[in-house]
């Protein structure tokens, strides 16, 4: 087939659905944190003691933690998933809340009795705490997968690990409500540690799953 | 090349609110500038420029509803061409080694070559072997003209399928070019 053929069957028909995109992500974020909620709910619970935990500023930096990094994640999947979309501050916005929670970690390290230490650090879940925020991140992670699929990223292993850090955010997010931890040097090391593997999971699998 | 880039912009955004005469000028005019890029990058490889262009505005095409009116079409439109370009050295790799340099974004647009050469891989081929309800939407619609109404008349296919099957029809064939290399 002569490349005009090609033309002409490609230019009848050119009209697009605006905003088409968006409405796959919003598709996406709201199916798979649905989804993650409620095998939260069912799997692991809601924390107990929820009515007297919303009292310390504890509970509620372990809710904007992963809130902030979600936005800055969403930022740079919305950005890599179109060719020649530049990446900008996005690194910046998910690089300043975990330094923020770094630096409170320190504080809280510095101003402890060395004795307190190791609780602030370990608590008492931190063996399952980063393997389960993993395992949470994995609806959302697919719904994602699912809509960059189809979009078209052109750095392909950086947008499937900012895809994998959002899905991990919103994995964060949700066991929060379970997670009965109240350390932040706890939230600094273990979560973040939780939603490192999904982003490294996104660049490894993402240069099978989203080409196109 | 700022002169290239308003014009294939204006054209490219008119076709995609639904000005199908302005997309075919789109398409006609990027495929010269694609030849043109792809045949300076692709000297050691010229059998392939052809190819690689059909290729590139296939893609184009399916993805268009990624570009984004605020964003230069030069940018988008290089990330494309590279996009399709590595693709191809990639599959290559091995049995050729290449250092031809990819990074000049200015490029895509700085020359324009409407000569093309013959295509080695025929697309009327592949597009035969895709299923009835992808391949006549398109023949009816796309190859003879005719309008939806028309070709789900003819394909016996609701106005809905004949759509989508042009659509799904489309990509099919660029993941059939994808997987023959």
């Amino acid at each position: 087939m002569k490349t005009d053929d090609l033309i002409t069957i490609l230019a009848s028909g050119a009209a697009v659905e605006p905003h088409a995109w968006q409405r796959r992500y919003l598709l996406a974020l709201g199916w798979g944190l649905s989804f993650t909620m409620l095998l939260m709910v069912i799997l692991l619970g809601v924390r107990a003691d929820s009515a007297e935990a919303v009292h310390f500023p504890m509970f509620w930096l372990k809710l904007a933690f992963p809130s902030v990094l979600l936005m800055g994640a969403l930022l740079a999947t919305v950005r890599l998933s179109r060719p020649g979309g530049r990446l900008g501050r996005a690194p910046l916005a998910v690089a300043a809340p975990v330094i923020a929670v770094w630096l409170i970690s320190a504080m809280v390290l510095i101003n402890a009795a060395p004795a307190e230490r190791q609780q602030l650090i370990f608590g008492n879940t931190w063996m399952s705490c980063p393997l389960t925020i993993a395992a949470l991140s994995v609806p959302l992670f697919g719904a994602l997968i699912w809509a960059m699929r189809g979009l078209a990223p052109t750095r392909v292993a950086l947008a499937g690990a900012a895809a994998g850090l959002l899905a991990g955010a919103g994995g964060a997010l949700i066991y929060a409500l379970h997670c009965p931890e109240m350390g932040a040097p706890f939230l600094g090391i273990w979560y973040v540690l939780g939603m490192a593997i999904p982003a490294a999971m996104g660049a490894v699998i993402a240069p099978w799953t989203l080409r196109w | 090349m700022s002169v290239s880039e308003d014009r294939l912009k204006s054209l490219l955004v008119q076709g995609l609110a639904g000005d199908a005469t302005a997309y075919h000028v789109f398409l006609k005019e990027l495929s010269a500038h694609l030849r043109a890029f792809l045949r300076g990058r692709l000297t050691r490889l010229p059998d392939e420029v052809e190819d690689l262009v059909q290729e590139t505005l296939l893609a184009v095409h399916n993805q268009r509803h990624t570009y984004d009116a605020g964003q230069p079409l030069t940018a988008w439109m290089h990330a494309i061409a590279r996009y399709k370009l590595i693709d191809l050295l990639r599959r290559r790799a091995g049995r050729e080694a290449l250092n031809d340099p990819l990074d000049d974004e200015a490029a895509v647009f700085a020359a324009s070559d409407t000569e093309p050469a013959d295509a080695r891989r025929d697309l009327a081929k592949l597009l035969e072997k895709l299923p009835d309800r992808h391949r006549l939407p398109i023949v009816h619609m796309k190859l003879e003209g005719r309008s939806v109404v028309e070709a789900a008349r003819l394909s016996g296919m609701s106005e809905a399928a004949v759509k989508v099957g042009v659509h799904r029809g489309l990509k099919a064939l660029a993941a059939m070019i994808r997987g023959e290399r």
